[in-house]
């Protein structure tokens, strides 16, 4: 094991974990003004009623299907009765659907962002390197796939990057696993961690606002006047006591 | 019982003369900001027209508000929970900036810039979005005073159907100026449609307001809202409304819209309503019984029984006397001529209007007629189909019968008070012909026309303001300095990222105490920032004045 090694599949890792937890506490209690998804539909709505829902639902068929092949083990699945070439064969059907959807959506979100004026002006460098990150690892990981099943070699990452990664979590980790996998999955998870390191600093946060307890609430939300009227918070023992 | 409070407004059309102060004093206090260049918390629509956003009124295209399902509940007329989060990364009733207009600025610098030439230089006009230059074509009032009318006004939704009957030749058609906030709905539809919950309605006086903290954009408001009185801003990506003035209102102070108002023809003050009731008046079968319905949720302050529970639920006894006191109680309720705008979007509006008689007024008066006598107003109200029609379909959900009724008051308050005033014997028939007796026609009077700035605006303010006048004697921010570090600007994510710069309002009973005492009412021992505005003129605060030069 190479001190390289080490770096990149056990250091990195965990730096790109703490800053990314941390990171979400810090901008949360920092800057809650600031955590929006930043729409620009106000803008142009022709080129993003088509990208946007292309991008997003195709992401979060993305989102599940790595749920399926790295977090839940191999012996999981094959203890449900699901073979290796079945699981093998649903895998990439689904997973180079979803993907093209992800990268057809961010194309044309991409294609948009950069033709239309008011909606060009409206990125930030942030933007532009977050921009970066995402497709990048998107592309990288949707090539890998694809150029392994197309030389007929497809490797076998629920041996290698799977265990690896879930070996991170449990504070065992198991950096020659990852070592064995074929460069294009070591870039996609570099990648990956970039954007992870990235994320909490980005207009991604919005992920972590997904509205899904509008669900449940009651339509109309009633709510006291603040504590605190006028410009700051009272001085100890003028709090308001009802 | 559930008795709560709301903070409402009404306003007297018949005196508005289409000035735009209220507008343009709103933009400066609340959206003169990037990001809502083109948003307007107060504008005045020139009726009919299109009203700003273009056609907002048109629900089976924006699919605002509420509907009634066969089953006799309210669900949003765009769709349910589930639709709502479906369609959230592409929302599919969203007005784009062209429905609203596209902001603009003017190159000023090249008129001071511009070397010598032959001809005068020109500030051209430039887009406040794309930053490059536009050519105007619409804006928040394009169509004021009819202006383009024969083609534009023909596009207004309410006039669907009696196209051929309203005329605008300059010499036939009628018109009047209608001003829109929001309408502090008891059943607000924008508050529903918030995926993030981030919209609320305030227990204490009804005011809606979005949590700016909370909110996440996804824009669901904006369409979700019929009268389209919720605003993006494009540069923070959150949603922005009209806060009724609410650091105002809490000291007692009317907004700036009323406060400003040129004519005096808006009202504000309190009504208690019954909470528990809203769901099943805006609920009811019948779109012509939801104003009735919306009265009867309405209680009456003078009632024992409801001045019980009021304060069982604890509104102060100063609210439950303002209540009492309340002209907007008085003119939805007592007088019965305020009306609400679109009660059949179902979200029980708070800001009511009365109905402009001007439209009649102005036809009898061109036909040579006396526009002041009560028998010629009475028949040229029941003669005068399309405008009333017309007022119906704004107010009463296209109810005929309500408007009439108002526009009958308002016609004999014109002609009983004409005997008043030049002298002769009042006489009782012409208030009996509105259904009512000649005290009230004279109470009316006093509180639509003469208007004195205590009858317009009831606010009791919120019981903090001795608290907040205590707490400033010593707690001012010292990093608050200009430029320093207490002073917010920028963070590392774009605009106004980071901690929130609070809204701040002097305190009205403070200010007062400083103008009017005898000693010094600031602490000048304090090393704090001067303000000029609320300088009282008296002593030298320190930094006033450079130090003095010692010979």
């Amino acid at each position: 094991m190479t001190a390289l090694q080490i770096l990149l599949w056990v250091a990195l890792p965990y730096v790109a974990m703490a800053v990314f937890v941390v990171g979400h506490i810090w901008r949360y209690r920092y800057d809650k003004f600031g955590w929006t998804t930043r729409s620009s539909q106000l803008y142009e709505n022709r080129l993003l009623r088509l990208g946007s829902p292309l991008f997003h639902f195709g992401i979060l068929f993305v989102v599940l299907g790595h749920i399926g092949g790295v977090l839940i083990p191999k012996s999981w699945t094959e203890a449900a009765g699901i073979s290796e070439s079945v699981y093998h064969a649903l895998a990439v059907t689904l997973g180079v659907i979803a993907g093209a959807m992800t990268l057809a959506g961010a194309a044309i979100l991409v294609y948009r962002r950069r033709t239309v004026g008011p909606v060009f002006s409206a990125t930030t460098r942030n933007d532009k390197a977050m921009y970066v990150l995402l497709v990048g690892t998107i592309v990288l990981g949707l090539g890998t796939t694809v150029l392994g099943n197309l030389t007929d070699h497809p490797h076998d990452y629920r041996e290698t990057v799977s265990p690896w990664f879930r070996s991170i979590f449990y504070f065992q980790p198991k950096p020659e696993l990852m070592a064995q996998a074929p460069l294009g999955f070591q870039l996609h998870v570099l990648s990956a961690w970039a954007l992870a390191a990235f994320w909490p600093f980005s207009r991604l946060v919005h992920v972590f606002s997904a509205p899904v307890g509008y669900l449940t609430r009651p339509y109309i939300v009633y709510r006291s006047r603040d504590a605190h009227l006028g410009t700051r918070s009272p001085q100890r023992g003028w709090e308001r006591t009802t | 019982m559930r008795v709560m409070a709301q903070m409402a407004m009404v306003m007297n059309l018949d005196k508005c003369i289409g000035c735009h102060t209220c507008s343009v004093t709103c933009k400066q206090t609340w959206t003169n900001r990037s990001g809502v260049e083109y948003v307007w918390f107060n504008n005045v629509e020139t009726r009919p027209g299109q009203g700003y956003p273009r056609t907002y009124e048109d629900q089976e295209r924006w699919l605002g508000g509420w509907t009634r399902t066969r089953r006799g509940r309210l669900t949003l007329r765009s769709g349910g929970r589930l639709r709502k989060l479906l369609t959230i990364f592409s929302n599919p009733k969203l007005p784009s900036i062209q429905d609203y207009y596209e902001p603009w600025t003017y190159d000023y610098d090249i008129l001071t810039t511009a070397p010598l030439q032959e001809h005068t230089p020109v500030a051209r006009p430039r887009s406040l979005i794309t930053g490059e230059h536009t050519k105007i074509e619409w804006s928040a009032n394009w169509d004021d005073n009819l202006a383009g009318a024969p083609e534009l006004a023909t596009r207004d939704p309410l006039i669907k159907g009696i196209e051929d009957k309203v005329r605008f030749e300059f010499e036939q058609t009628f018109m009047f100026y209608l001003p829109r906030i929001c309408e502090h709905c008891l059943n607000p539809s924008c508050a529903a449609s918030c995926p993030s919950g981030a919209i609320y309605k305030r227990t204490e006086d009804g005011i809606v307001l979005v949590d700016q903290d909370r909110c996440r954009g996804w824009r669901m408001c904006v369409s979700g809202c019929p009268y389209k009185k919720v605003y993006f801003n494009h540069r923070t990506g959150k949603a922005e409304k009209c806060t009724f003035c609410f650091p105002r209102v809490e000291v007692g102070l009317p907004t700036v819209c009323a406060e400003t108002c040129v004519g005096r023809l808006r009202y504000i003050g309190l009504v208690l309503y019954d909470a528990d009731k809203v769901l099943a008046a805006a609920s009811v079968a019948e779109e012509h019984d939801l104003l009735e319905a919306q009265r009867q949720v309405f209680l009456d302050p003078q009632d024992p029984d409801v001045v019980r529970a009021a304060e069982q639920t604890g509104i102060p006894r100063d609210w439950i006397e303002a209540a009492q006191r309340s002209p907007i109680h008085a003119l939805i309720n007592t007088y019965r001529v305020a009306l609400p705008l679109h009660p059949e979007y179902r979200t029980m509006p708070m800001v009511w209007y009365i109905p402009p008689l001007s439209p009649v007024v102005d036809v009898i008066r061109d036909t040579g007629h006396d526009a002041e006598d009560h028998g010629n107003l009475f028949a040229a109200i029941d003669a005068l189909r399309i405008p009333v029609e017309y007022l119906a379909r704004l107010f009463t959900a296209g109810d005929p019968e309500p408007v009439n009724s108002v526009l009958r008051k308002l016609a004999a308050m014109r002609s009983y008070m004409r005997d008043i005033n030049l002298g002769r014997e009042p006489r009782e028939e012409i208030a009996a012909g509105a259904g009512m007796t000649g005290e009230q026609v004279y109470d009316m009077y006093r509180l639509l026309a003469l208007a004195k700035y205590e009858d317009r605006y009831v606010i009791p303010p919120a019981h903090a303001e001795q608290a907040h006048g205590l707490e400033e004697l010593a707690t001012e921010c010292s990093l608050d300095y200009d430029g320093g570090p207490g002073m917010g600007g920028s963070g590392p994510f774009g605009e106004s990222s980071g901690g929130v710069s609070p809204i701040a309002v002097e305190n009205f009973r403070m200010l007062r105490d400083r103008q009017s005492s005898d000693t010094m009412a600031a602490p000048d021992e304090k090393a704090h920032r001067v303000n000029l505005l609320n300088w009282d003129g008296k002593g030298r605060p320190e930094g006033l004045f450079p130090p003095r030069r010692q010979p």
